[in-house]
This record gives structure tokens, sequence and C-alpha cells, in this order.
């Protein structure tokens, strides 16, 4: 019987079997920021114990960096603690550190990929859950705890019992205007939050291979949000070509001989996933979320559920609590919310794709009276990228804050957060209660809807602008 | 890791059930960077009020923790381990634990000694009877004792025989690991030159 993807990368990986206990896997690459890796470092050092193979580990600060004023001490002294602790420790144990400042600083999970470093047939691993990214390559990439930081620092390997795998095949083309966030959203909502479970996730079939990498990245991005242990689409030709000439990139004959690999890493046409799940691309369309878990969405064109729609106790109790959090009435149509802040950025939605997409809907509009758009880069390389475009004066002239990269007002451990009550349209992952900010109220949208929503001041898709006076 | 065989320390009555990682340490108490330093944190709720256990000076040097059913329950913050064992405290007996906090105690060293109930109820009682008096934590018997003579308690307690192996020879998931580091070795000869590094 033949192998999937995910067992692939896997049995490359495992050092030693034993039955009975988890298996040794080898981690290819750990990424570490500023927030879980403290007491990791702290425990080598109790333990007299070193990193075993820095060249295999980096750090970047992202998690509480300020996003205006970077070149000035952080503020918060809890975050320049931790950003402090980092630093110390990077230079201790001899781990490459890009700190705030830096060039090739940003959000780990798109700092990765953008230095090449993110490759096919890897095993990935850092102290957070949206690790899942990576998986875009045809990686095994996860999250892992802060005591898992320290056995990987330690020994370069993480102890792991193997998961089961499940495919998700998505037929046919994604229709004009519906992009990989309205696929992964619509999917979370079908499954519930819970869906993924003990499942490593290949995104397969037509639609999930006419995605752009950053498409696909934000597609893995979200396998974390419906419960799976990590997502991964297999390496092709939009793989090879986004990978080459990237800093950390094989070349030459070393180009050859990992693409010749990385063309091996697909599932067999023998091989059995444990789980299938079948979508139709050209089904889907611009989706929102209306509560306040990421399996809580509907399609824009519809209206906020009542909590009666609900078959099952549970959905209906939890629907009832995310509405009167989210301070909404059943039965309003999404496109008559009012937002006060919308978010572009984030590792789900801060790439230089996005970037574009959102300048493209946006040009030659104004923000609305009410509203603040807030876009903030997924990196400083995205950031010099969108500059040199033009891009930040597309933002700039709609009136929108144009910022530094970092987390941001993703998870609010910064200074850009929500204010109790304020209502934002955010292309990130996350929109539990407080997440942005106490008592700040998530919807999760994709780019060109936050773009537009900005315009219009209420949940909107590109469709429903006037055009831009040519 | 220590190596624990068996432990005698003064024992502390913790007379509540359901005793969650929140009540354990609150999250206000986690942002700190070290791995030590958490004792402040232990129980930050009671702390204050001068009838709470830990406030009363036979207590100071507790290290065996005879708290009610369902402790460790809650959140997975591997801290609660930690503030614990900051504190002092090596031994936690209960009649249930909660599953994350068992399995972070495990690897952290601290041992979670499940006990029947009624054992909970007699160590209580002589604790309280007989205030800083100790309590033994056998591991390589799996026996909880205290007091002399007839009354004396003496019971067995559970833990799988894994995390108990793992803590008589004093190996934690690390250390294990590290003694298969030829097979690391050998496996990292076999990777492909073009595989990328960082540095
Ligand atoms: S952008 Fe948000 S989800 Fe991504 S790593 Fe940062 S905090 Fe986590």
């Amino acid at each position: 019987m033949g192998k999937t993807l995910a067992e692939k990368v896997w049995d490359e990986h495992v050092v030693r079997s034993t039955p009975g206990e988890p298996d040794l896997l080898f981690i290819d690459l750990h990424l570490i920021h500023e927030v879980t890796s403290p007491q990791a470092f702290e425990g080598l050092r109790l333990a007299g114990r070193r990193v075993r193979r820095p060249d295999l580990t980096l750090a970047t600060e992202d998690h509480n960096v300020p996003t205006l004023d970077w070149d000035k001490p952080i503020a918060d002294p809890v975050s320049r603690t931790q950003v402090e602790t980092l630093r110390k420790n990077a230079e201790e144990f001899g781990v490459r550190l890009h700190p705030l400042g830096d060039v090739e600083q940003g959000i780990v999970h798109v700092v990765g990929p953008q230095l090449g470093l993110t490759q096919p047939g890897m095993t990935i691993v850092c102290g957070d859950s949206h690790t899942s990214t990576h998986g875009a390559f045809g990686a095994i990439a996860f999250g892992i705890g802060t005591s898992e930081v320290e056995h990987v620092l330690a020994t370069q390997t993480l102890p792991q019992a193997k998961p089961k795998t499940m495919a998700v095949t998505v037929e046919g083309s994604l229709p004009e205007g519906v992009t990989a966030k309205d696929l992964i959203l619509t999917l979370i909502s079908k499954t519930g939050t819970g869906g993924g479970q003990g499942y490593i996730v290949e995104y397969r079939g037509q639609a999930i291979r006419e995605l752009s990498m950053e498409a696909r990245m934000t597609i893995c991005n979200m396998s974390i949000e419906w419960g799976a242990k990590a997502g991964l689409i297999a390496p092709d030709e939009t793989t090879f070509a986004y990978i080459e000439g990237k800093p950390h990139a094989p070349k030459g004959a070393d180009w050859d001989a990992a693409v010749a690999h990385w063309r091996t890493l697909v599932t067999d046409a023998d091989a059995v996933f444990d789980k299938e799940i079948v979508l139709d691309a050209g089904e889907i369309t611009p989706f929102v979320t209306w509560g306040t878990n990421p399996g809580q969405g509907a399609p824009l064109g519809a209206a906020v559920p009542s909590p009666e729609d609900f078959a099952d106790e549970q959905d209906r109790i939890a629907a009832e609590k995310a509405l009167a959090y989210m301070g909404l009435k059943a039965g309003t149509p999404l496109r008559e919310v009012k937002v006060d802040t919308v978010f572009i950025g984030s590792c789900t939605n801060g790439r230089i794709e996005d970037l574009r997409t959102a300048a493209e809907v946006i040009k030659g509009h104004k923000v609305a009276p009410d509203t603040r758009l807030l876009v903030v880069p997924g990196s400083v390389r995205v950031r010099m990228q969108a500059e040199q475009e033009g891009l930040d004066v597309v933002f700039k002239e709609a009136g929108a804050e144009w910022r530094g990269a970092g987390c941001s007002m993703c998870l609010g451990m910064n200074p850009d957060t929500l204010q109790p009550g304020e209502r934002s349209a955010s292309t990130s992952n996350r929109n539990f209660e407080g997440r942005q900010g106490k008592g700040g109220r998530t919807h999760l949208v994709s780019v060109p809807v936050a773009a537009a929503t900005a315009v219009r001041g209420t949940l909107s898709s590109p469709a429903d602008l006037v055009p831009a006076h040519a | 890791m220590e190596k624990f065989t068996t432990h005698t320390g003064v024992g502390v009555p913790l007379r509540r059930s359901n005793v969650d990682t929140d009540q354990i340490i609150p999250a206000v108490y986690l942002k700190r960077v070290s791995r030590t330093g958490f004792e402040d944190g232990l129980f930050a709720a009671w702390r204050n009020d001068p009838g709470f256990v830990l406030n009363k000076p036979e207590y100071a040097a507790g290290s065996v923790l005879v708290a009610g059913p369902d402790f460790g329950t809650g959140s997975s913050r591997e801290h609660a381990v930690w503030a614990l064992q900051d504190y002092g405290f090596k031994a936690v007996v209960s009649a249930r634990f909660g599953d994350i906090f068992r399995g972070n105690s495990g690897k952290a060293g601290l041992v979670a000694a499940q006990v029947d109930e009624k054992v909970v109820q007699r160590l209580w009682d002589y604790l309280d009877e007989h205030p800083g008096a100790t309590v033994t934590v056998d591991l390589e018997s799996r026996t909880v004792r205290a007091g002399e003579g007839p009354d004396a308690i003496e019971d067995s307690f559970d833990i799988d025989d894994y995390t108990r192996w793992r803590l008589l020879e004093g190996l934690d998931d690390i250390g294990i690991t590290l003694s298969h580091a030829d097979d690391i070795a050998a496996y990292e000869a076999t990777r492909p030159s073009w595989k990328p590094a960082t540095l």
C-alpha cells in the first residue's frame, strides 16, 4: 500500500521507533519568538545544557513589538523584558536572531518562508500554534509548548505519537473574487472547531493546485482553528518557483537534488487516508464570522443567524452567548454590521500579495469617516516591498495607518488593541472573546472584504463598492 | 532532574476539592521570563487570608501537599507545577488529579501520588491533630506513610509505571532523549547536505 504525503515526511524523520513509545522525530527547523521561549532557555541553563543545533534554529521578535516608534525602547515593561530576554538568550546560546530594526524581522511564520528556510519535506516546529502555516510547502509543521521548545533546543528532536491523516479535496475552481480565506472559513464553519482534531490534514484538488503560495499559507495557517495537528499541501511547480532564489534556497547541483526529492513528495495513488472530506469550490462565496470562534461564520450575503437555527443544543447555547458578546441581533444582514476598525495583517494575511490585493480594492477610495484602517505588514521585507511598489501611498491617501511589522492587533499584546465594545473586521485567524483587546468584537474576513469594509464602514465585498472615479 | 526514591517532609492539609490550575497560580503571575520564582503566585488568591493553611507557621517547611479530589484541573499551564516546586513541594497526594497536571508533574519531577479518598481524609485528620508532622511518600514501594504505633497510616498510591521509572532514575524527557544521542547523531549523518541552515 502506498503512503500519504504526511506519512512520507513523517517516516523520513523518525530517529527512533519503539513499540509502545512515541516516535522520536528529528526537527529540521525550530523557530523561536520572545513569548514562549524564556522558560525553555532557563530550563537549559538550570540543567547545564546547550542548544544542540543552533544552525537549525532561528529567532525573531514579533508578538509584542510595537508597530509605531519601533526605533525607541519598548514602553511596556513586560514586553520589553521578554524581548530583552530573547536577545540575551540568543547571544548566550549562539542562536541567530532578527530583532526589531533588523531587515529580516517580522512575524515568525512570514519570515521562515520569505528567507527560503521553509522547504518541502521538512519538519518545522515553533512555540506558536500557527506554525501550521509552513505546511503550505509540503512540510509537517506544528506548534509546541514551552517544555517541548526546551526539548527541541536540547535534542533537536521531539517524541511524537503519529497522528491520523485526513484529505480535504476541493474540487473545481474558486469563483472570481473568492479567496483562500473564504475557503478555509467555510470549511471550519462546516466541520466545527474540533473537526480536524487528531489529524494531519492534506489539502488537495484543483482549487488548491490553482492557489498561490501565499494563499496556500492562509489555508494551512488556519488548520489549527479546526483543531488539526497540522495541515499540508503537496509541493509542485508553484512551490518550487516560490522558493527558487530565496536566500536559503539550495543552489546549483543542490537545487536539482532538492527538487528531484521534492517531486516524490506526493500522496501515492493507492494510499489510504483515515478520513476524507470533499468540497465544491464553485459553491464558496465571501465568508465572514459573526461569533466568537472561527467556526461561527456565514456567507457575507447572509444575515446574523438566530440561536434557534442550530439543531444541537450546545451550538445553540454557544450562539446565544456569542451574539450577546458580539452585540449582534439575529436577522441583521451581515452587510449592515457597522465596523469601527479594520485590521489588515497577521501571519494569515500579512504577506505582500495580501497588501497588493488590499491596495487594488482601496485605490481611489477613502476610508469611511468613522472607521479606522490599520495596515500592518507581516515583516520588514513585506513593508519594504510594498513601499517600493507604492502601496503605502495608496493606503495613506485613502486615510489608512501604515505600520511597522509584527503581530500587532492579531492578539493585542502590543499597544494595538480594540477598546471594549469596539468592532473590527480583521484578516487574522482568531475571533475569541477579548483576543484583540478586552471587550473587543472581531469579525474574521478575507483581505478584499477587509478593504471594502474599510471603505464602506460596514461589512462589504469589493462588489459593493461604487467604482472609484476613473 | 533529581532522582526521587522516597521523601519525608512536613505534610500540608489542603482541605479543598477542585483546585484548578488557575487557583494554583493565577494568569497574572505567568508573565515572568524565568523558570523559577513562581512561589509568590502559588495559591495567590488565598495567601492574604491569615487562616489559610500555608500562612500557619507550623507548615512553613511544608513539602508534601495533601489535597482534595480533582487537584490541578483546567488550563494546561506548566507554571502550576513549577509554582508548587518553587515553594518547596516534592509531592502532592490526592484522590484524583487533572490529566494534564499529572503529566506536567511527571515531566518536571513532582510526584503526584493518587490515593484512595479515605486515605486523604485520614491524613487530613492526622495532620490537623499533629500540625507540622511529617508524611512519607515512598516511590519505590508506592506507599504513603504517616504517624506511628497502632494509629499509623500506611497505604499504597497509584502512579503509572513509566513515570515512576523516570522519577526513580531522575530522567526528564530530555534526559531520556539524550540517552539516545547516538541515534540522533546517526540520523544527522544521513541528512542531505542541501537541507537549509540558519547560520
Ligand atoms: S500574527 Fe497572530 S496568529 Fe500569527 S503568530 Fe502573530 S499572534 Fe500568532
